[in-house]
């Protein structure tokens, strides 16, 4: 099936894909045909379809299978790994790099807050309505860091976003009429529907208090399959050559009529929707919105996840996030019982690990990485071939 | 195509004086050199001979390995096969930072001042290495190239195309070298000062018996101030001879030195 | 008016500080054409060594010693060992690798020393100068004066350094034009990792007068001011060590007339909004003559 172009039922299912990924400015039937050996589908969009559906079996399977604490580390997961999938559309891709992605989740998260404040009497608006204005919002102010953002480059842009990350959360704290200071915003959990409480009582017999927290997971991982679905068509459509072009071959990109800077707005206003989700799933997962949820460090931490996951692909910052997830309490269990330190201080272990891991990815692994690394490396190679016949 | 040396008595001569060197062997011994990057060969086996008092000119296209050769030659490039032997010593895995205490300047291609420094720290740097230099020493590089002496506390980034080769070819000179690696001095230069600029080499050679490897594109500004011309093509010696006897072969001239 | 000059001469003192941080940037930028963001751990790091001393009965001139040395160890260390593979690699990398050291030195230091903050006795007294009765001009103190002197001899330090002496030829040799320093016989591995020594002990000393300043330390007490020092080394033109003075100064009066004038709260974005404005105006700094570095 993946070997012959034309197998029956494909073209039918490709007229069918034209729409949905016209309107992601995509081309998707020449996207995917990188010839992969495979047993999925060539059409990039039917395929990914299917990594949707299985990705989706396998959520209800692993919430389903665990406890209630995993379901709620599932959510954490969930929110993490849809911000790291935007930073690696925008590092992996576009070659940009950004530290401020902690401060637009929160801008994400404050939206999802004032929206759903326990505060409010009145009936709370629908949560996709909440979810989208909170996108809305973050893609707005993304947009906004995106335009000086495509200016700059490696360690001013470094830099410039570090600022973002460290200036961002005092805004909370300067208004905080609206935005209650320090303590932050409380959020009020979204209800579960009664079918929601039949089916888990059919799946595997759940009842009771935590099915509230086990809808936010549900909706949290509902939330991380549709964001990856979008990053992985934009990802393999003419839109990601476009950006691949735009980070690798410069000159050549802007002789061929691409805008550069427009095009890396384009890729930070996708990354900071995509971090508008995840601050937004946050507030619901964590039910609380403030400053002290959005220090550097979750910036540092995202950029981690991305970077040891793999820089470029999205299977990676699923896979980083995991890890910024299930690392720390097993951590913090060797440090309290071997080391005999304090919870609070043990806690820091697991921040000396992401450190060594980015120090040491940098220096051992950078090849062995997929995605940028490997490009960058057959850049550089091209670029030593150039120079190579260029003297004598 | 025979071997060239032995055709210049003064050149012997000032080799005796210039390093003890004994009559007959270089002072810049390049044996079977190969270099590559990556996969791509650069260099294949090249042999060459500089001797003190002599201007030797490594000459061919673009490609050819010209500046390969010299940064084999000074360890910025490290070979694959071959030997290299200064003065009797093999300093074929010497690090780059100790060829100039080994007598060996290399000019970089490309002009490299310093372009935040001022023309008289340009110079320092090339005496850095000696420890304390007299003044003298200074104002005899600034004599030798007066036009940078009028602005040797101006940065080096204002200087012209032409005063940035005498900056460097100055500095150079500073390290004390017997044997003097120039990379394409003449690029982008107008002809006149080409001309002076060789003018200039011709005299140092003469008088402090160096020895000069002169590696250029322009063949016949090279081969006009040479003693001895190898040519390079793909990596690979293709002569070595007498600067005039190459520069008076027209078969020779039109299938490698484009002229 | 009174509050004018207070803020005024308090902003001094804070930009001295900032003008530390941003000189170590400097120093290091210069060598290695790398923003070190784990300047403000490895400050951090330095600093509760001091305080260790000082718990052990040393002297605050001890400490500082004792800061300074841990200081130039900790980064000839970092940079043979962590900084030396990735130096002229893709930028990216660099970055990352700072960003992992910036992480995992914290980390370090508060696995260490604990997580919370913890007073810090400054050298000299905080109490400002009474100038006239009912007058007391609060941010003006011995401890202040001592910081700014120690700032500005630095600076004079490290410019005779590089401008009158053979071994700072070599630094600057080595840092703009690395091929041609070798070609020379300078061993510029040595100077890089000197460059990243002194570096490290400068922004020691930023991180000891820091906490002076504010009389307290803890592991992430120097999260701002590596922003903070930052934009001041791109006021200045992140080449220049007397840029990075005159940056660290502007920002200090900008922010402290933000925090006088409006909130503490808003400091960082003030410093945001004063970085990208410098950075898409005048990329090259505030003092840029030659052609614009691409920022």
């Amino acid at each position: 099936m993946s070997e012959t172009q034309t197998p029956t039922g494909d073209p039918g299912a490709a007229s069918d894909a034209a729409p949905t990924t016209a309107t992601a400015g995509a081309n998707a039937p020449s996207a995917g045909a990188g010839g992969r050996r495979s047993l999925l589908p060539r059409i990039t969009l039917l395929r990914h379809l299917l990594v949707l559906v299985v990705g989706a079996a396998v959520a209800v399977l692993l919430l389903e299978s665990t406890e209630l604490n995993t379901n709620i580390k599932l959510g954490n997961v969930a929110y993490l790994a849809i911000a790291a999938g935007g930073l690696t559309l925008l590092t992996g891709l576009s070659g940009q790099i950004s530290l401020g992605h902690g401060a637009l989740m929160a801008v994400g998260a404050y939206t999802t807050a004032l929206m759903l404040d326990v505060e409010r009497s009145e009936e709370p608006p629908s949560l996709a309505l909440v979810f989208l204005a909170a996108v809305a919002a973050t893609t707005l102010v993304g947009a906004l860091v995106g335009v000086a953002a495509a200016r700059l480059h490696g360690p001013y842009l470094a830099g410039a976003t570090l600022a973002l990350a460290v200036g961002l959360p005092g805004l909370a704290l300067y208004f905080s009429d609206t935005f209650n200071g320090e303590q932050g915003l409380t959020i009020r959990p979204p209800e579960r529907p009664e079918w929601f409480t039949e089916t888990v009582e059919q799946l595997s017999g759940a009842t009771g208090r935590g099915l509230n927290d086990k809808w936010v997971a549900y909706i949290a991982v509902a939330c991380l399959l549709i964001s990856y679905f979008f990053l992985a068509n934009l990802m393999r459509s003419r839109m990601g050559r476009t950006w691949r072009a735009v980070r690798d071959q410069e000159v050549a990109a802007e002789l061929a009529g691409i805008s550069l800077g427009a095009w890396r707005v384009l890729a930070f206003v996708v990354s900071a929707a995509a971090a508008g989700l995840a601050g937004a799933v946050l507030a619901i997962v964590v039910q609380l919105a403030a400053p002290g949820s959005f220090l550097p460090v979750l910036s540092l931490s995202l950029l981690t996840a991305v970077v040891i996951g793999g820089l470029g692909t999205l299977t990676g910052a699923l896979l980083g996030s995991a890890l910024l997830v299930f690392l720390p309490p097993w951590l913090i269990d060797l440090g309290r019982d071997v080391f005999d330190m304090e919870e609070a201080q043990a806690s820091q272990s697991s921040f000396v690990v992401y450190g060594l891991l980015l120090v040491v990815t940098m220096l051992f692994a950078p090849a062995g990485l997929v995605g940028t690394i490997r490009l960058a490396l057959l850049r550089r190679r091209a670029a030593r071939a150039l120079t190579r016949s260029g003297r004598g | 195509m025979t071997e060239a040396h032995g055709s210049s008595a003064v050149g012997l001569s000032k080799a005796a004086s210039g390093g003890g060197t004994a009559t007959g062997t270089a002072l810049l011994d390049v044996q079977g050199l190969s270099a590559s990057y990556g996969p791509v060969r650069a260099l294949d086996g090249v042999s060459l001979r500089a001797e003190a008092g002599r201007i030797t000119a490594v000459l061919g296209a673009n490609g050819a390995g010209k500046t390969t050769l010299l940064r084999t030659i000074s360890g910025l490039v490290r070979p694959t096969a071959g030997r290299v032997v200064l003065d009797g010593q093999d300093i074929t895995r010497a690090p780059v930072e100790a060829m100039v205490h080994k007598g060996m300047a290399h000019v970089p291609e490309g002009r490299g001042v310093i372009a935040e420094l001022t023309v008289d720290e340009n110079l320092r740097v090339g005496s850095l290495f000696r420890g304390k230099v007299g003044r003298e020493e200074f104002d005899r590089v600034y004599d030798l190239f007066p036009r940078i002496a009028e602005r040797r506390d101006n940065p080096a980034h204002t200087l012209s195309g032409g005063e940035r080769q005498m900056l460097v070819i100055g500095r150079a000179l500073l390290a004390r070298p017997r044997v003097l690696l120039l990379d394409e001095p003449s690029l982008g230069l107008a002809p006149k000062i080409v001309a002076q600029i060789f003018g200039l080499v011709r005299q140092l050679v003469d008088s402090e018996g160096l020895s000069v490897l002169l590696v250029e594109q322009n063949a016949r500004s090279a081969l006009s101030v040479a003693d001895t011309g190898v040519v390079l093509n793909l990596g690979r010696v293709v002569v070595t001879d007498d600067a005039r006897t190459l520069a008076a072969d027209e078969d020779l001239r039109h299938a490698y030195l484009g002229f | 008016m009174e509050q004018f000059i207070s803020l005024t001469l308090g902003g001094v003192v804070n930009g001295s500080v900032y003008a530390a941080f941003a000189l170590a940037l400097v120093l290091i930028w210069r060598s290695t054409r790398i923003v070190n963001f784990a300047q403000g751990s490895m400050a951090a790091a330095t600093t509760f060594i001091a305080v260790a001393v000082i718990d052990a009965g040393g002297s605050y001139w001890l400490a500082l010693v004792v800061a300074l040395l841990s200081g130039l160890v900790m980064g000839a260390l970092i940079e043979r060992v962590v900084i030396r593979p990735v130096e002229g690699g893709p930028e990216l990398n660099a970055v990352i690798v700072t960003l992992g050291l910036f992480v995992a030195i914290q980390g370090i230091v508060a696995l260490v020393a604990g997580v919370d903050e913890r007073a810090f006795v400054p050298p000299f007294s905080t109490v400002g100068y009474e100038v006239r009765e009912g007058f007391t001009l609060l941010s003006l103190s011995r401890n202040s004066i001592w910081t700014v002197g120690a700032v500005l001899v630095t600076m004079l330090a490290l410019i005779a350094l590089f401008r009158f002496t053979r071994l700072g030829l070599a630094m600057r040799a080595s840092a703009f034009g690395q091929e041609v320093a070798r070609l020379l016989g300078v061993r510029v591995g040595r100077m890089l990792t000197l460059g990243w020594a002194l570096a490290a002990a400068v922004g020691a000393l930023a991180g000891m007068l820091i906490a002076g300043d504010v009389s307290f330390i803890g592991p992430t007490f120097m999260d701002t001011l590596i922003v903070f020092g930052f934009v001041a080394a791109v006021l200045g033109g992140l080449d220049s060590p007397i840029g990075a003075v005159v940056g660290g100064l502007l920002l200090g009066l900008a922010l402290n007339y933000v925090r006088g004038y409006l909130d503490d709260s808003l400091l960082g974005m003030a410093a945001l909004v004063i970085l990208v404005v410098v950075l898409l105006v005048r990329p090259g700094g505030l003092f840029s003559t030659t052609a614009a570095r691409r920022a």
